[in-house]
């Protein structure tokens, strides 16, 4: 048929005033005057709100009774029907817009892939900057770059949480309250995260350009000297070889830290105390993973001289009197070696 | 209308119709209804379904479940690449592995003073907290691996260090001793290497093939963490 082809291809090429009749219904189709007398159903009403309030209401309402007492309400009924009303209406629209915010905020935080971006990362990148964390480079006119990830942070700490479990676990470490894990897991995310937030707030009272993530990523790149350090130390306790590897591997990752930190601060006064608390912290921290995380053990030394001996037995062990450095270091072995050396000495 | 009723009557005219003119002088009042709702009836043969696992027997539903909690172990004792594990997970397995690791490590805390092994709450905190920690990290790192799939797998993945943990408890009924102390430490270490292998042999296919390494260096800490438990632990 010839006659619906021919309407629709005219209203193609129609021009604004075929539709006339149109434009006297659209709301502000022109202006910016909202016609009263046209809205919707609360003809003659002064209240826009009132008449919104119906609109939503009437599309959102599923429960059969209350939209018939609605149609019924819909013209004024007097003050009385009028303030029950619009004390129920208030209530659910304030329902129905906190119900909306929450679930836009749920779904805005729970969603992870914030985090995304922070974890683009490839295993070549991870290991040069695992590297590049012990090399100071002292350029400090120019602020240096820091790469904003999290991936190698993160498993930087959980490692020193296992290595921290290994120490306490071989060096018999009594815990009264809490657990082992528990107390691994604290230090190390709290150091992380808390000297990560206190720096933070100490760059933005000095002025330094760094930012929340950028600290994040650098001191959780100097743990790499911190696993390094323990990992060695927690097996062979010689105190003198402790003392040598904190000053030079921690010396070296907080040189590193502190030289990008230098670079990205203006003044004298404000290097000096960033970069101090920086570098006390650090330090102290290796210091106290490895004194408070582990006791002296004198007593392995005596039961040497037995062939039998139970690997990981917990006995209590006495803290030496004098300070470690005072006298000639012995080397002590921890408990795994100690069994390997009797085996190998009884062949 | 007479206007919409002239157009269907003038066949090609020089002037042609506009296509919704005649829509200004409808207008919708409130009696006719513009909104519904559209349900689609369910397949029955999903209701069949339903109403069959419903109606049988708890020991046919137990078993089945148990069944397919064994397949499973299998295919983690002996790991090839297949995806069963990931096709239809469930948490049942790994719920038992965990309470079954988490009973056999667990002391008797007579003396608070010396209560330093690890506890049934401990043990169970770490394997799932660790297990979600791991799953978040494959997601972040770009692995098309769902929540609940990369949790079977690792809960499943347990499987040889609870077996390991057996054999420890064996062995520390005899004496102890440095070849006390070297049996377990072979045990422990293959069977952590057989779970790292196991667990990579699912999980390696849902990363990007360069990346591989940073999604399994993780897995590694978290059974290094429960091997090293396992390993140190001896009875009162």
């Amino acid at each position: 048929m010839a006659t619906p082809a021919a309407p629709a291809g005219g209203a193609r090429n129609g021009a604004g005033s075929e539709w006339g009749g149109f434009e006297e219904n659209i709301q502000g189709g022109g202006s910016a005057v909202i016609d009263m007398e046209n809205m919707d159903d609360t003809s003659g009403s002064s209240f826009e709100d009132m008449g919104e309030l119906h609109q939503r209401l009437r599309e959102e309402e599923v429960d059969v009774d209350a939209a018939a007492a609605e149609e019924e309400d819909g013209e004024f009924l007097g003050m009385k029907g009028f303030k029950g009303q619009l004390s129920r209406q208030v209530a659910d629209q304030m329902w129905q817009a906190g119900k909306r915010q929450a679930s836009r905020a749920f779904s805005l935080y729970a969603n992870i892939d914030i985090l995304r971006p922070y974890f683009d990362v490839e295993p070549a990148q991870v290991r040069s900057r695992l590297l590049e964390s012990m090399i100071p480079i002292k350029m400090v006119n120019f602020p240096q770059k820091i790469a904003g990830e999290l991936y190698g942070p993160l498993m930087l700490v959980f490692t020193l949480v296992a290595i921290l479990l290994h120490g306490m676990k071989t060096s018999d470490t009594i815990i009264r309250e809490g657990t082992l894990m528990g107390t691994a897991i604290g230090t190390c995310f709290g150091y992380w995260l808390g000297v990560s937030s206190f720096i933070y707030f100490l760059a933005y009272l000095c002025n330094a350009q760094i930012t929340m993530l950028q600290m994040l990523a650098l001191l959780g790149y100097g743990l790499f000297g911190h696993c390094i350090v323990l990992f060695i130390t927690y097996n062979i306790h010689l105190h003198a070889l402790f003392y040598l590897f904190w000053l030079l591997v921690g010396g070296l990752s907080t040189l590193r830290m502190v030289a990008v930190l230098v670079s990205r601060t203006v003044g004298p006064t404000q290097r000096l105390l960033l970069c101090g608390t920086l570098a006390t912290l650090h330090m102290l921290f290796l210091l106290y993973l490895h004194f408070a995380y582990h006791k002296v053990v004198e007593g392995i030394l005596d039961t040497l001289e037995g062939p039998n001996i139970p690997p990981m037995q917990r006995v209590p062990r006495d803290i030496p009197a004098a300070l470690p450095a005072a006298r000639l270091p012995a080397i002590v072995l921890n408990a795994t070696a100690k069994a390997v050396v009797v085996t190998l000495q009884s062949h | 209308m007479a206007e919409a009723a002239e157009s269907p009557g003038d066949p090609g005219t020089a002037t042609p119709r506009p296509l919704f003119a005649g829509l200004s002088d409808i207008s919708i009042s409130q009696d006719i209804p513009v909104e519904g709702e559209i349900t689609i009836p369910m397949r029955s043969r999903v209701r069949e379904f339903d109403s069959s696992t419903l109606n049988e027997s708890v020991q046919n539903t137990i078993m089945r479940d148990l069944k397919a909690v064994g397949k499973k172990f299998m295919h983690v004792l002996y790991p090839r690449k297949s995806n069963t594990l990931l096709r239809d997970w469930d948490l049942w397995g790994p719920l038992i592995l965990c309470v079954t690791l988490a009973l056999m490590l667990q002391r008797g805390s007579v003396d608070s003073e010396k209560d330093g092994g690890p506890q049934f709450a401990e043990v169970f905190v770490i394997v799932w907290f660790g297990a979600v920690t791991i799953t978040l990290n494959s997601k972040l790192l770009g692995g098309n691996i769902s929540f609940f799939q990369s949790l079977c797998v690792l809960g499943y993945c347990i499987l040889p260090l609870t077996v390991a943990m057996l054999v420890c408890r064996l062995v520390l009924l005899a004496e102890l001793g440095p070849i006390n102390f070297m049996v377990r430490l072979f045990v422990v270490i293959v069977m952590f290497a057989w779970s790292i292998v196991a667990s990579t042999a699912f999980l390696a296919d849902s990363q990007p093939p360069n990346r591989k390494a940073l999604a399994v260096y993780p897995v590694f800490l978290f059974y290094f963490v429960i091997s090293w438990m396992i390993l140190t632990f001896t009875p009162q």
